[in-house]
């Protein structure tokens, strides 16, 4: 018994070590709730507002926003630009061929951006665009080093510059690493509200990543529930039919 | 004589129904001492059945087109109903195939299951634990995503390490220079056809091979040297039915709340069975910084890694990848020692396989890594004991002190 328990104390340490090996960027927490409905349509206006003009969702179609408590009438006249139909997908316009010319690269589809991103990483990024005249666009940004992509919500956080710091590591190497952002130029929101709105538009893409995953962990109550149900029947139905060997 | 028997005794006439049934379930005598670990041999199938069972619903939506897979295993995600869930478990029960495969391996290992006379049992166990790792290699390009194409990419590369026919071979397993349209087609085709009937067989011959002889138990002595004078059943078995399919039942209960917990509430597994990565689709412009295979081929990968390249080539590596499994085969001939089970071994058996197990879990870990040099030379070390498991293995069973055997099993 202390053996298995040895072995699986083992097994289960693992994923812990892999994690705390993890280095990058620091990121912000983002404020990912999914049973905020309201926080989620927010962030669905948002997402067709801004992104969903140079960034498909080619697996999400628009109809399925009825999940988050939209009528196909609200979805069709507040959220569908580039659509005829709500049944269909969130496409885009541009052609890959154009976007590679205008931006150096194609803009990723969003569908499962929050999946192999990760909430926290998109929402330190959408608010990590500082200024940078270097760059052909403007803008850098602190996650993503020389990005392609232009600060879409500039008008909404206004422009901030970043400022550096040298660190010294343990190996006596001099990395520059980002100590903070200075506000220059106010934008129409403040930067609370900003953070917000970008917390809305995560908890959006986070939602799009998986749209079932309310009803898989609802469902997996239920699931659940019956097995330790069946569990407890099984159990002495084995004891029955065991009771008779020594 | 009713209706039933009538219909049981036509059918009897003509096809071993009753006789069959008895000689695998009614009265098949098991040994009525096995244990937690003799629960994973059961799993092992029932996972083998969910993953045909949901393999076949999620091919009639998937489609195995570089240009069309992501796209459609996203559709089956969002758009087939219940899809979610069939892809979840499959998903799923590929890990939870090898971590019963693994549990049942190390029951094998610790009660001496691949001695005499079980040799065949095992040989078949190893080759069902090939095929399947050919399995869950190709079905892991059929998403498309980033790591599916890039693992996919490395590991069909060792291949080209072979001497002089390497980069043929590499180009006739990919169908292309590259991972691609053909490759996806064709490993499409094995994943759902050729392996599948593989394994089934392999499944089949395993547990024939097992019925021959009888299973073995956590005191590792043969309940068949003490039969009941009358009856010639032996004294310590029990009928498999009803006895351990009720037992199996609990472990099958036991089992689907912890894959339900899974596949409900973290079918990422924390990245380890669904990748972060694997959520990009594949790009063969784009290389990801890190490729590390899935969790259950790591401790390979980094038993690969632990060899340095010689004379400017990969091969001493593969080789020594392909030794870590194929030395497996052997391990009936292997042990010599004068008892089966660990609870009559001495403490040199006892301190080798922790050291081995401690070694292949090490090795696990540190295939998920990239690689730095402290981690290469620790990956030396685990991977010298994983071979010296083995190959030490006739000299430490035949000189460790063991206990006597009892001359019945002990409960």
């Amino acid at each position: 018994m202390k053996r298995l328990k040895n072995f699986l104390f083992l097994l289960a340490a693992v994923p812990v070590i892999a994690f705390a090996s993890e280095a990058g960027p620091q990121l912000d927490k983002a404020p990912v709730n999914l049973s905020d409905q309201e926080s989620l349509q927010r962030g669905a206006r948002m997402f067709v507002n801004y992104c969903l003009n140079c960034h498909s969702a080619g697996a999400m179609r628009y109809s399925r926003m009825q999940d988050l408590g939209l009528t196909e009438d609200q979805i069709k006249d507040n959220l569908m630009f580039a659509a005829e139909k709500p049944g269909e997908l969130m496409k885009v316009g541009m052609t890959k061929a154009d976007a590679k010319a205008w931006f150096g690269a194609t803009p990723p589809d969003l569908s499962v951006v929050a999946r192999s991103r990760g909430a926290d990483w998109l929402y330190t990024y959408l608010r990590g665009f500082y200024r940078d005249d270097s760059r052909a666009t403007g803008w850098n940004n602190t996650v993503f080093d020389k990005v392609g992509m232009p600060h879409v919500l500039w008008s909404l956080q206004g422009e901030q510059i970043a400022h550096f710091k040298t660190s010294v590591d343990h190996e006596g190497k001099e990395t520059h690493v980002f100590d903070r952002f200075e506000l220059v130029k106010p934008g129409s929101v403040t930067l609370a509200e900003y953070d917000a709105m970008v917390g809305d538009l995560v908890n959006y893409l986070t939602w799009m990543g998986e749209p079932a995953q309310l009803q898989r962990k609802q469902l997996g109550l239920i699931v659940l529930a019956f097995l330790a149900i069946f569990f407890v029947v099984a159990y002495y139905l084995k004891k029955e039919f065991w009771k008779d060997i020594h | 004589m009713s209706a039933l028997q009538k219909v049981m005794g036509w059918v009897d006439d003509r096809f071993p129904l009753t006789a069959t049934y008895k000689a695998h379930l009614s009265e098949y005598y098991a040994p009525k001492n096995f244990n937690f670990w003799y629960f994973f041999g059961s799993l092992a199938l029932l996972v083998l059945v969910l993953q045909i069972v949901t393999g076949i619903f999620l091919t009639m939506n998937y489609k195995p087109d570089s240009e069309l897979a992501f796209a459609s295993v996203e559709y089956i995600m969002r758009d087939v109903d219940w899809g979610w869930l069939i892809r979840y478990m499959h998903s799923t029960g590929a890990s939870m195939f090898f971590v019963v495969v693994y549990l049942h391996m190390f029951r094998g290992l610790m009660y001496g299951s691949y001695r005499k006379p079980r040799e065949l049992i095992w040989i078949f166990g190893v080759l069902i634990y090939l095929a399947l790792m050919a399995e869950a290699f190709l079905g892991y390009l059929l998403p498309w995503g980033q790591m599916s194409f890039w693992g996919a990419q490395v590991i069909v590369n060792l291949f080209a390490a072979v001497p002089f026919i390497g980069d043929d071979l590499s180009i006739w397993i990919r169908g292309d220079y590259v991972i691609s349209d053909a490759t996806l087609n064709r490993f499409f085709a094995f994943h759902v056809i050729a392996l599948p009937l593989v394994l089934i067989a392999l499944v089949a011959v395993h547990l024939v091979a097992l019925h021959e002889v009888g299973s073995n138990n956590p005191d590792g002595v043969e309940i068949k040297k003490k039969k009941d004078p009358v009856t010639h059943i032996p004294l310590d078995g029990i009928p498999f039915h009803p006895y351990y399919t009720v037992k199996d039942i609990v472990g099958v209960i036991v089992f689907l709340m912890v894959f339900s917990a899974i596949v409900f509430f973290g079918p990422e597994m924390g990245g380890y069975f669904l990748e972060a990565n694997n959520f990009i689709p594949a790009d063969p412009l784009k290389t990801p910084p890190h490729i590390a295979p899935l969790w259950y081929f790591t401790p390979f990968y980094a038993i690969l890694r632990a060899v340095p390249p010689m004379f400017g080539s990969q091969f001493p590596g593969v080789v020594a990848m392909g030794a870590s499994i194929v030395v497996m085969f052997f391990l009936p001939w292997l042990d010599r020692g004068k008892v089966k089970s660990i609870r009559y071994r001495g403490p040199i058996y006892k301190i080798m396989l922790a050291l081995f197990i401690v070694s292949f879990v090490g090795l696990g870990y540190l295939g998920l890594l990239p690689s730095t040099p402290v981690a290469t030379l620790v990956a030396q070390v685990f991977s010298v004991i994983y071979f010296l498991f083995f190959l030490l293995m006739p000299w430490y069973t035949s000189i460790d002190k063991t206990k006597p055997e009892p001359e019945r099993v002990t409960g």
